[in-house]
């Protein structure tokens, strides 16, 4: 009888201490028909950080009007969430902060909502994450390339883009400097834009750049790139 | 039962319960024996080393499989103290198998140093020697060193690398807040190599400053320093009503007259004062380059050398202003602000224009009781314990000594020594991150103030901070890669009278110490000619027709520029750079000609520069037309070969010029000399 009550008892503490106490899983009050993106896809961070900008996301039912109270689930390998599920507000969005994990390279935010007669409409935004190397290329990308292969201006420093009579590639051109090899873009780099019979407004940095730094360069210009850079050679499936 | 009936124990054959026994306790044996290798069968290294053969036999094969050997491997580093056997499950480091995307079979990211030379933990934390993923990852009772998360990681190249990393980013950023936000004040962090963090802020003097505001202002800006100035570094101590009252009144009582006010000034005019006037006279004395003023949008614009001005009109006394562009350093021996020599006309402008700085919400309803002997003496208590002193100079408090904790070796403190706040994750990352969000948050009474920093700034100093560890402190010191230090040059006599008077390593660097807003002048002498600099100096002209920071006009006389000139051309020397150099010969029409080609067409130098303002448009470098004016033709030579050699940090690239080619180049630049001072 006392071995039963010992036993009894055990169990009610193992069964108490197995409980989920998580947090509650989120029930939507309402549910819509797309995903769409307001703000905070294709940013550029360290690994590991969290993105500068939060992901916000809307939720539209049918007729395209925003839509409160829908759940909107995140997910993606290596991030983390904050919330990773939660309801639109009164605007019909939903604003998540993302933290990058440990790999430099893509990431890819996948938002899913549930529509009301089943199944989910989804969306899939592309964050990328800067590791050591391509961190070494941005410094020396902020420090000489971006005069003119941004058209962007600061205070410190005014695009000088527009000023060239042959407009400079932004390093973001996936379309056309894809398709460029980085041993001819490492050239280019090293001995100027004559190396590759293109203008001579592109110097030569072989002799104020370092090998490993000019390397750096085009792994940041790769991971940067729009439509993603794929390397060249055997594609597995997961 | 008698001893006689009883069988002798070794002859009689054993009865079953006793055959029963011993076999139970020979299987439970053979178990327990069983246990070592099959603990060792199941681990977790065996599991993945397995899978990585499946997924290398299915894609790649051969060599890869064949050369794979199965057991523990570990990465020995004496000298460090390293252990490690991540790599027996983490087999794929090397990236031998093309493109596996997921752990533990992912390659390592390219890193300056090879793995085997320096382990993982020495980066990444978590427990070497451990051979199952819990106890190598995560914190156990007898370790409590769990894997660091990856936002956090640039603190291990922060052990050895006390210089700035190009690929460190959150690391640069950390140390330079550490020194910056003041925490340097009141903490003492000492490096690996042996420095000690220096703040780089400059809290103002408080001895004199009844002169400088009132003690409304000093109680509304106590109370929350952002609420005058978005940008203050000044942390919120969270004070009461009552406490700040009686700082302020402490603070007005112990502030003594300044040198500043025995200066004798001419009465402000009472005539009105064309506001245009005022705002040109602001932006051509270039006070944003230093000074932040928010604009209708709310950003900030404008530097961070000085304080920002959004609504200095609440703050200051009229009377103080005036002194105060009358000349800086009355009020203020050590002021970073420059003696611009304004004329009476000048200040009356320029008073006007900030004092028109205000927000009319600012301390109105800020109604002090008047100060006595108790709410003084209370205040003084309050400055001396909250250790005000410790970043301001004050009357009658001394600075305090080890007044906050050390945080030395703060990257490896035990976790038993850690007070965390009820709640929170106990480890030591989180316990740093909480600390500097919200110090007071770990209970009543305790000192630090709350500073404000946004998230990543916090992560960044955590970045920072977690760098000082123990095993940091035992590297072999040839490990260590020490940062540059400033130095302590300062110009001398007359003339360096005169520049520090103008402040000019504010912005300038010269011989190792001063500022990075403008350029190095450690060998501008022999750069510049006497008549450009000259002229220069009178009316900075920019070079830059793009910068928005620039040389502000001061009001010099004839002979300070002499002076300054003669000390510039004679001081500032780069070595081999003299008029050995170059043969002046060399410089001639056909050479010109010759360098007029390379300029436009083999090196597209018009890319960056303007040579002739009516066709060329390049904007990052200076304007060379009027260069033959400006530069000296050994300088021109000699920089076009290396001008990283002469400028540290340029940006104009090295093209390997071949010594004809600087040389043509050098004489076509010569020829320009078509406007003076660079010209618009």
């Amino acid at each position: 009888m006392r071995l039963l009550q010992v036993a009894a008892l055990s169990l009610a503490v193992l069964i108490a201490g197995c409980r989920h106490s998580g947090p509650q899983p989120v029930k939507p009050t309402a549910y819509g028909a797309q995903v769409t993106e307001v703000s905070g896809g294709k940013q550029i961070a360290q690994v590991g950080s969290v993105l500068p900008q939060p992901v916000v996301l809307q939720v539209n039912g049918a007729d395209g009007n925003p839509v409160t109270g829908a759940l909107v689930k995140l997910h993606g390998e290596g991030l983390e969430f904050t919330p990773a599920e939660s309801l639109t507000d009164s605007s019909g969005q939903v604003t998540v902060a993302v933290q990058l994990g440990f790999n430099p390279g893509d990431y890819q935010v996948i938002a899913e909502s549930p529509k009301s007669g089943g199944g989910a409409s989804s969306l899939t935004l592309r964050e990328i994450a800067l590791g050591y190397e391509q961190s070494t290329g941005k410094a020396v990308n902020d420090q000489y390339c971006i005069r003119c292969h941004d058209s962007e201006s600061t205070p410190e420093r005014v695009s000088n883009l527009d000023n060239l009579s042959t407009a400079p590639h932004l390093f973001t051109d996936g379309a056309t400097l894809n398709r460029i090899s980085d041993a001819d873009l490492s050239n280019i780099i090293a001995h100027g834009g004559p190396a590759l019979g293109k203008s001579p407004q592109m110097p030569a940095y072989g002799v104020t750049l370092k090998p490993a730094e000019i390397r750096a360069v085009i792994a940041y210009m790769r991971s940067v790139a729009d439509p993603p850079y794929q390397m060249p050679g055997v594609k597995y499936g997961k | 039962m008698t001893d006689k009936n009883k069988p002798d124990p070794l002859r009689s054959r054993p009865s079953l319960k006793e055959v029963a026994t011993f076999g139970a306790v020979s299987f439970a044996l053979l178990v327990s024996l069983a246990i070592a290798p099959g603990k060792n069968y199941f681990s977790d290294w065996r599991h993945y080393q397995k899978e990585y053969l499946k997924l290398a036999s299915q894609r790649q094969g051969g060599t890869l499989v064949r050369n794979f050997h199965t057991g523990i491997r570990q990465t020995w580093v004496p000298k460090l103290g390293v252990v490690d056997r991540c790599e027996s499950c983490h087999v794929n480091m090397n990236g031998a198998l093309l493109g596996a995307t997921s752990q533990p079979f992912t390659r390592h990211p390219p890193i300056p140093h090879s793995l085997d030379e320096f382990g993982c933990v020495i980066c990444h934390r978590g427990q070497g020697p451990a051979t199952s993923v819990e106890d190598a990852h995560y914190t156990t009772e007898a370790w409590e060193q769990p894997l660091l998360p990856a936002r956090f990681l640039e603190s291990g190249c922060g052990q050895c690398h006390l210089a700035g990393l190009e690929g460190t980013p959150r690391l640069n950023e950390g140390r330079k807040l550490l020194a910056s936000e003041g925490c340097a004040h009141c903490h003492n962090i000492t490096q690996p190599d042996g420095t000690i963090i220096k703040p780089s802020d400059d809290p103002p003097s408080l001895a004199h400053i009844a002169e400088k505001t009132t003690r409304e202002w000093i109680y509304t800006w106590i109370k929350n320093p952002q609420a005058y100035a978005a940008s203050a570094t000044m942390p919120n101590f969270q004070l009461s009503d009552q406490d700040a009252t009686d700082i302020s009144a402490f603070l007005i009582s112990q502030s003594t007259p300044s040198p500043a006010a025995k200066v004798a000034l001419k009465p402000a005019s009472t005539s009105p004062v064309d506001a245009t006037q005022a705002a040109t006279l602001y932006g051509a004395s270039f006070c944003s380059s230093c000074h932040a003023v928010q604009n209708a949008a709310g950003n900030l614009v404008g530097g961070t050398v000085g304080p920002e001005l959004t609504r200095v009109g609440n703050k200051v006394n009229p009377e103080w202003l005036r002194r105060w562009l009358n000349n800086p350093r009355d009020y203020d021996e050590g002021t970073p602000m420059p003696h611009y020599r304004f004329d009476d006309k000048q200040i009356a402008l320029l008073s006007s224009f900030l004092l028109a700085k205000t927000d009319s919400d600012f301390s109105s309803n800020v109604h002090l009781p008047a100060a006595d002997a108790d709410s003084i003496a209370r205040g003084k208590k309050l400055v001396t314990e909250s250790g005000c002193a410790a970043c301001h100079q004050v009357n009658g408090v001394n600075p305090p000594q080890n007044f906050a904790p050390d945080l030395t070796r703060l990257g490896s403190r035990a976790l038993a020594q850690v007070v965390f706040a009820p709640g929170m994750k106990h480890n030591l990352p989180d316990y740093i991150v909480a600390k500097i969000h919200d110090p007071r948050s770990f209970g009543p009474g305790l000192k630090m103030p709350k500073f404000t920093l946004s998230d990543s700034q916090i992560d960044s100093l955590t970045t920072a901070l977690l760098a000082q560890t123990d095993r940091a402190a035992g590297f072999p010191k040839e490990l260590i890669i020490a940062a540059k230090h400033p130095t302590d040059y300062h110009p001398g006599g007359e003339a360096g009278r005169l520049m520090e008077d103008l402040k000019c390593l504010t912005c300038h660097s010269i011989n190792g110490n001063g500022g990075d807003m403008a350029p190095d002048l450690s060998r501008e002498g022999s750069a510049v000619q006497r008549t450009w600099l000259e002229e220069f100096l009178k009316n900075p002209n920019t070079l830059r027709p793009a910068l928005i920071r620039r040389m502000p006009k001061f009001n010099f006389r004839q002979t300070e520029i002499k002076t300054i000139s003669d000390y510039i051309l004679s001081a500032y020397q780069g070595t081999g750079v003299d008029s050995q150099t170059l043969d002046p010969h060399a410089l001639n029409a056909d050479a010109a000609a010759r360098g007029k080609q390379l300029f436009y067409s083999k090196y597209g130098c018009n890319s960056c520069h303007i040579a002739d303002y009516k066709t060329d448009k390049g904007y990052v470098g200076p304007a060379l037309a009027g260069v033959g004016n400006r530069l000296t033709p050994a300088w021109t030579y000699k920089w076009l070969k290396d001008p990283a050699a002469l400028r540290t940090g340029t940006i104009m690239p090295n093209f390997g010029l071949k010594d004809d080619e600087a040389r043509d180049l050098t004489a076509f630049l010569m020829t320009l000399k078509a406007k003076q001072g660079g010209g618009k």
